[in-house]
Formats: C-alpha cells, sequence, structure tokens
C-alpha cells in the first residue's frame, strides 16, 4: 500500500528536541496537509522524511518498507520526491534543463550508445525533451522553458520546482510551502494542479501556512507545535481543536 | 640530549615565523571564509622590500622592519579592493575568491621578479649585530631570540587586539556572521579591509624575519612557505588564530625533528604533508578550529 | 605547406604543449563540472608518467600498454584515496588533494625508482604530435558525449546543488569518485604521453604550480562547455610564445600578464572566454539536443 506510516519520530539537536514522539498516518491518494506555528519542526518532518537527516528514534515506513537509515537518494528512488523551503533550483541551468536534470531516474542515457551516436540515443533525448516540456506545461511554465531558472519569478519557481520533482516519477511528493509568496490566482492554479495529481493517485504532503489554501485542498490535516503533533484530522475537526487556536494565537503556556 | 634541545629550539624558532605566517592565512579565512593564495607573494615582497629599503636607502633594519610591514598592509588593502570586494556578492564567492587570490598571487610574483631580479639576495653584513650565546652546550644567537620575540609579541598584541578591543569584536562578528554585524551597525567593509591590513602586514612581516634568518631571499620563497602555511592552519584550525601559533610551533618543531630523526632533508616535507592529509581525513576542523562555517 | 612545415619546426614543441596541457585541463574539468575543487590531477598525471616510464624504460614494454599502465595506475590510486577524500567540501578538498600532490612529488624526488631529483631519463620518445592529438580529439568527444549522458546530468546537478541533487535520485558519492577516478586516469594518460615526449621525465613536471596552472586553463576558458578548458590551455600556453613574437620578452611581464588575465576572467567573464561563444548559439538549439 502507498501509505506512509510515521511513528513516534523524535529528533533532537544537541539539547533542543526538535520532534517530540511524532505519529501520523498518511493516506494514499490523499493530499495530507502539516501545519503549525513557526519553529514547530515541520520542516525538519520533511527533511527526515526525504532522507535527509536521520531521525533521533522512531520508525517511518512507506509502501510498507521501512525508510530507517535510507539514504537520500535511495528515497527518491522508492518514489519519494520533494520540494524545498528556501527553493533549491539549479540556478545556472534553463526552465527545461532542470526538469530534464530531474529525470535522472527516469533516463537511461547511456554512455556506449551516446558515443556510437547510435539512433536509440536520439529517440531517448526526444522522448525526454517531450516528456520534460509536457511537464513543464503541466505547471504553466512551457512558455518560459528556455528561460534561466534564476530570472523567474517567485512563484514562478516554486512550480518549476514541482515540475522537477514530478519528472522523478513519484508517488510520494512532499512539498515544503508550495504556494509560499504566491498571489491567490497563482496559489489557486497550484491547488488545481495538485488535486489533478491526487485524482492520478499521487499521494501529497504538503507543509503550508496558507490556511485557506490547505483547509479547501487536504483532506487530512496534522497540526505540530513544538515538535509535538497537537492533532491530527479533517480539515472541520481541526479549525474546531482548541488547542490549535490555542497554538496560533498564544493563549496558555505552552508545553514543558 | 643536547642536541635535541637545540633542535627544539631551532624548531621553536622556525615555528615561530611559520605561525606569524599562518596567523596571517587563518585571520582572513576566519573572517571571510576565504583562502587568501596570495599571501605567500605579500610574504616574499615584504622580505625584498626590506631588503631594499636596507641596501638601498640606507634604513635601519629597525626603521625599515615596521615601514615594510605597514607598506605590505597597504598591499593587502590593494587585494582586498581589487580582487575580493567586488566578488563578495557572488553565490561561488569562495571559489572565485580563490581563483581571483591565485591571480593576485601571479601579478605580485611577477612585480617582485621584475622589480627585484631572478638571483637571490641577501641582506647587507652587519644589518643585524648577531651574537651568539652557548648555554651549557646549546647554541642560541642573538638574531634567532630576536626573531622569536618580534614574532611573539606581533602574536600576542594580536591576539589582545582580536580579544580586548572593540574594533577586534567587530572583526569577530562580521566573522560569525556578516548580515548580523551589518545589523548591529557594523561597517563590514571597513572590517573586512582593516582585516586584510593586518594579515598582509603580519605576512610581510613574517617575510622580513624569515629573510634576516636565513638570509637568502629570491622572488619565489614564498612557494616553500604556502604549502607549509596551509598545512599549519589545517593542523592548527581554520579560523583559530591561537591554533595558527600553535600549529606553527608544532609544524616547525615537526620539520626540525624530522631531519633530526631520519638524518636527512628528505623526509621532511613528505611526513609534514602526509600529516595533513590525515588530519584532513581525520578531523578537518583541526586541532582547535571551529567546526562550522560561517553564515552569510 | 613549406611554411607549414617551416612553422611546426619552430612552433613543434608549443603544439605538443597546448596538446598536452589541453589533455589535462580537460582531466580537471570532469571534476569541476561536478563542483569539485580537486587539484590532484597534476600528481596523477605525474603517477602515470613515471609509471609509464618505468613501464617503457625498465621492463621494456609496448608504448601502448606503457601508456595504459599509466593511466590505469593514475585510476586505482584515485579509487582508493577518493572514499576518504571526497567527502570533504570546498577548500579543505583543494588542500586535501594538494597535500597528496606533494607527497607524490616527494615521493618522486626521494625513491631511486624514479630517478629521484633528477627524474626518469632516457624514456624512449615514442610520442608524436599525431598521437597527443589524436588522444585529445577522442577525449574531447568522450567528455562532451559524457557531459550529456546521465552521469554528466548528474555531476551538472551536483555542481549546481548538491542537496537538491541528491533529492532527485543521483547518488552523489558515487558520481564523485566516478568523475574523480575518470579524470584521474585521463591524467594519467596526459602525463604517460609527456613521459614519452622529451625523453625525460622529473617531479618538477607536476608539482603544486602545474596543479594551479590545471585548475587556470578550465577557469580562463571556461568550466561549463567541453571545449573551455582546450581553449583555456591553447590560449595560455600559446600566449608566451605570441608575446614573445611582438618583442614582449621578459620574464616578469607574461607572467604579469598570465595572472591579469586571470583575474580579468575572473572578475568580468567568470564563465570563461567559452562563453563568448556559447551564447551565441540559440538556446532551444542546445535544449533540445538534451
Amino acid at each position: 500500500m502507498n501509505r506512509l506510516l510515521v511513528e513516534k519520530i523524535s529528533r533532537s539537536f544537541g539539547g533542543v528536541q526538535a520532534l517530540d514522539d511524532v505519529s501520523f498516518v498518511v493516506e494514499p491518494g490523499t493530499i495530507h496537509g502539516l501545519i503549525g506555528p513557526n519553529g514547530a519542526g515541520k520542516t525538519t518532518l520533511i527533511n527526515i522524511l526525504s532522507g535527509l537527516l536521520p531521525p533521533s528514534a522512531g520508525r517511518m515506513s512507506y509502501k510498507d518498507r521501512d525508510l530507517h537509515r535510507l539514504a537520500v537518494h535511495q528515497m527518491a528512488a522508492i518514489g519519494i520526491a520533494r520540494t524545498f523551503q528556501n527553493i533549491r533550483l539549479f540556478p545556472r541551468m534553463s526552465c527545461l534543463e532542470n526538469v530534464q536534470a530531474g529525470q535522472h531516474l527516469t533516463s537511461r542515457r547511456s554512455l556506449v550508445p551516446r558515443l556510437l551516436q547510435l539512433p536509440s540515443a536520439r529517440h531517448e533525448d526526444r522522448r525526454l525533451y517531450k516528456k520534460a516540456m509536457e511537464t513543464l506545461a503541466r505547471v504553466g511554465l512551457d512558455d518560459k522553458a528556455h528561460y534561466q531558472s534564476r530570472n523567474l519569478s517567485y512563484g514562478e519557481r516554486r512550480r518549476l520546482e514541482i515540475a522537477r520533482a514530478l519528472s522523478l516519477n513519484p508517488s510520494l511528493l512532499l512539498l515544503d510551502e508550495p504556494v509560499a509568496g504566491m498571489r491567490q490566482g497563482e496559489a489557486a492554479v497550484v491547488a488545481d494542479l495538485l488535486r489533478s495529481l491526487c485524482r492520478e493517485g499521487m499521494t501529497i504532503l504538503l507543509i503550508e501556512h496558507n490556511m485557506s489554501f490547505v483547509m479547501s485542498l487536504c483532506s487530512c490535516v496534522t497540526v505540530l507545535n513544538f515538535g509535538r503533533v497537537i492533532t491530527t484530522g479533517s480539515p472541520t475537526d481541526v479549525r474546531a481543536c482548541r488547542e490549535v487556536v490555542e497554538a496560533y494565537l498564544g493563549a496558555g503556556e505552552p508545553h514543558a | 640530549m643536547n642536541l635535541l634541545l637545540q633542535q627544539l629550539i631551532n624548531g621553536l624558532f622556525i615555528g615561530s615565523v611559520y605561525g606569524l605566517f599562518a596567523v596571517g592565512y587563518t585571520l582572513v579565512f576566519g573572517v571571510l571564509d576565504m583562502l587568501n593564495l596570495a599571501h605567500a607573494a605579500i610574504f616574499t615582497l615584504g622580505g625584498l622590500i626590506a631588503l631594499w629599503l636596507v641596501e638601498n636607502a640606507g634604513f635601519s633594519i629597525w626603521l625599515a622592519f615596521p615601514l615594510t610591514t605597514v607598506v605590505a598592509g597597504v598591499l593587502g588593502l590593494l587585494l582586498n579592493q581589487v580582487a575580493f570586494a567586488p566578488l563578495r556578492k557572488r553565490s561561488d564567492s569562495q571559489f572565485s575568491g580563490l581563483i581571483s587570490s591565485i591571480a593576485m598571487a601571479i601579478i605580485f610574483e611577477a612585480a617582485a621578479l621584475g622589480l627585484f631580479g631572478a638571483r637571490s639576495v641577501r641582506f647587507p653584513v652587519g644589518t643585524v649585530a648577531v651574537h651568539a650565546w652557548q648555554i651549557g652546550g646549546i647554541t642560541i644567537t642573538s638574531l634567532q631570540v630576536g626573531i622569536v620575540c618580534v614574532a611573539a609579541l606581533l602574536m600576542v598584541i594580536l591576539t589582545l587586539f582580536i580579544g580586548r578591543t572593540r574594533t577586534g569584536k567587530a572583526i569577530r562578528a562580521v566573522g560569525e556572521s556578516e548580515r548580523t554585524a551589518t545589523v548591529l551597525g557594523i561597517n563590514v567593509n571597513g572590517i573586512i579591509a582593516f582585516t586584510f591590513f593586518v594579515s598582509s602586514a603580519l605576512g610581510g612581516a613574517a617575510g622580513i624575519l624569515f629573510g634576516l634568518y636565513f638570509n637568502n631571499l629570491t622572488p619565489d620563497m614564498g612557494r616553500s612557505i604556502e604549502l607549509k602555511g596551509l598545512a599549519v592552519i589545517i593542523l592548527g584550525g581554520m579560523g583559530s588564530i591561537p591554533g595558527a601559533i600553535l600549529g606553527g610551533l608544532a609544524f616547525g618543531l615537526s620539520e626540525v625533528l624530522t631531519v633530526a630523526i631520519s638524518g636527512t632533508s628528505n623526509l621532511r616535507d613528505a611526513v609534514a604533508f602526509g600529516v595533513l592529509f590525515a588530519i584532513l581525513l581525520i578531523r578537518p576542523s583541526g586541532l582547535l578550529g571551529r567546526g562550522k562555517t560561517r553564515e552569510a | 605547406m613549406d611554411y607549414l612545415l617551416q612553422f611546426y619546426a619552430i612552433y613543434g614543441s608549443v603544439i605538443n604543449f597546448i596538446g598536452i596541457n589541453a589533455l589535462l585541463g580537460l582531466s580537471l574539468n570532469v571534476t569541476l563540472a561536478a563542483g569539485m575543487l580537486s587539484l590532484g590531477n597534476a600528481a596523477f598525471a605525474g603517477l602515470g608518467g613515471y609509471t609509464a616510464g618505468i613501464l617503457s624504460l625498465h621492463y621494456k614494454l609496448p608504448y601502448a600498454v606503457s601508456l595504459a599502465g599509466g593511466a590505469c595506475t593514475a585510476g586505482i590510486v584515485a579509487l582508493i584515496i577518493g572514499l576518504p577524500v571526497l567527502r570533504l567540501r570546498g577548500v579543505f578538498l583543494a588542500m586535501a588533494t594538494l597535500a597528496f600532490g606533494e607527497v607524490v612529488r616527494l615521493a618522486a624526488v626521494n625513491l631511486n625508482i624514479t630517478g629521484g631529483a633528477e627524474g626518469l631519463t632516457g624514456i624512449p620518445q615514442a610520442t608524436t604530435t599525431w598521437t597527443i592529438y589524436l588522444v585529445l580529439a577522442g577525449a574531447a568527444y568522450f567528455i562532451a558525449v559524457l557531459r550529456r549522458s546521465r552521469l554528466g546530468w548528474g555531476l551538472m546537478s551536483m555542481r549546481e546543488d548538491e542537496t537538491a541533487a541528491g533529492s532527485l535520485g543521483i547518488h552523489i558519492t558515487y558520481y564523485k569518485v566516478v568523475a574523480f577516478v575518470v579524470g584521474a586516469m585521463l591524467a594519467g594518460l596526459a602525463g604517460g604521453l609527456y613521459a614519452h615526449l622529451n625523453y625525460l621525465i622529473t617531479p618538477r613536471d607536476f608539482g603544486f604550480f602545474i596543479a594551479v596552472d590545471l585548475l587556470t586553463y578550465n577557469i580562463v576558458g571556461g568550466i561549463g562547455v567541453w571545449y573551455g578548458p582546450i581553449l583555456g590551455a591553447a590560449t595560455l600556453t600559446a600566449l608566451p610564445e605570441v608575446l614573445r613574437g611582438v618583442g614582449v620578452t621578459a620574464g616578469p611581464i607574461r607572467m604579469g600578464i598570465n595572472g591579469l588575465i586571470l583575474l580579468l576572467v575572473i572578475l568580468f567573464l567568470p564563465n570563461g572566454l567559452a562563453s563568448l561563444f556559447s551564447g551565441k548559439r540559440s538556446a532551444a538549439v542546445k535544449a533540445a539536443t538534451g
């Protein structure tokens, strides 16, 4: 099953407990939101789920496979793709090239046929080019395919990062603030994109601060505060949860 | 026993010159996270300029030394202005700064070659009055003592400066985080320029001391010390001034002892670089260095 | 025709050196294109050169076998030190490889089998200009194709952003080692060619300054394209001759100009001379060739 299981994940940095006993389940084919005030540990969790950071304790599994001690590239190989909070595009490459770079796992681009100038190499290049342009079109950037990625607007760069993540052919997408800094209209376009991906079977876990975006898009939401899960549930339940309101508005003492 | 002690003295002596040289290197690295490979060229120019002042302008070494040190500092300012400052905004500033310093090193060395000629030169006899003392079978010359004292004095002054004065604190602040330093009202550009001044002045001073001792100055004398300086700051920990001083002493001692033990000077450098290599693999932060790199 | 022969008679050695330097520059390009600041290729060239020279001189092996032996030795050493060394980043990697280079050079100076400081002499002079340029052409083609292969894309991604590259499934450590070994083997091959060029090879031929030279060829020519290092090597190797031709014979001035070029390039043309040409290629063509 394409289910993502997060069990009692903890992570400390020196004396700081960034994550404490975090557990939740992301059902396959759903869009799951991860929200919480700044510093709640959301990005740390994504970093752990994508293999960038090892957990101090706890287990996680995807597709019934234990993700313990998998390296970043191995996570990608089993179908987990991600975007980054501060956007890590390849600055000197064009949009198209960024996406083509992302085709690493879905391409062969073998050396020998290329050295021998075999037609199979050219066929593959054309196939990859087409696929890359389709992915760009999907995020609405096909008209800017040859623009240098560093010349795009902030929102366009976020969309490009999603496109690059998609070119991995992932089954689980981890998005860290995919619509941060976007206008309402642009965010709505991304929401539509994510919904259509979801309909095709993609599982999505996203971090966001844009509440209307999260509430209208996600079927399930997990709320973190100070590294702990406050609650997991449907958007309506979460909105009504008193602790969540307190976490955001700061009423009451923080947990020890 | 005497021989060992003698070697220790020699090692201490050459180590203090290495330390002085390395301190300049590590100062720039600590503040900018950049390696200034033109440092060795300024070291060379320091020695040569001092020699010129003594020989052709008739200055006494006591005047030529501080004067040349200041000139070396000015060269450092020039270096910063031309080669480092324009590149600071770039995303790959560490790399391009390195290349830039290589370019300036070539230019400086070419200048040294052009102005002073390729043959080796030496300080005129009598530049420094030399006495030798015998203490229980060990020979120490006044020159050695003088050099160690000057080097030690400079390093102590620098350490106190960095630790106690406002400018010193500003330097440390910029070394931690440039952005925070700016927010605190520190004139970052000025501090960086000042750091280059001090670093190059020390490098030039080291060159003069080196030239006085070995009494053999050539336009490429910086070459032999350049890699050793790198080894010293790795050993001591990049960005750490006490580390550079300790590293320099340790390096000087190990050099001298290797020669003494093996009987030849062949293995000396190989052992040094082998140790450097090993340290980089085992503990790149060196003996006293900072583990993390500085924030933007 | 006569003119060409005359030209070759005078400038033959420069032409040879351009070829070898271009090959060395290319060997460094493999690792630089991946964002690794390894400065050990001069040492690998030395390893390859000495090995090939010893194989030819003492064991009387055929030329091609000696060259292969040199390249393979360099590759094996690269594999051994690569795994620990390549964990280092940026300046630390540069220093580790420089230290390695010094150790190799000092070994060459001190061992008997390498002829000590005088070097290895009496190596059969088997390299011709044709050999050099044939190998160069082959290497250039190989590198150009490599850039468009899966490995090449992976290396370029690593250079841009290693963290992001990892998240795309690129096995960073493995690719770094591969790039390092390929670069080392090319350098070893160049070293072997060099050793058989002028009867001898000395430790001075591949010291710290040669290592810096290789970096300079790449910076001046441009790291991003396969012909960058070739362009850089040709320019900087030929420059002293050109200057001599127009009457600038003073060593210091030629040296100063070298430094000045490097400075101007890094300040104003950071992608090297090659960026002057690649700007003309239409971006569409570039992307369509995938």
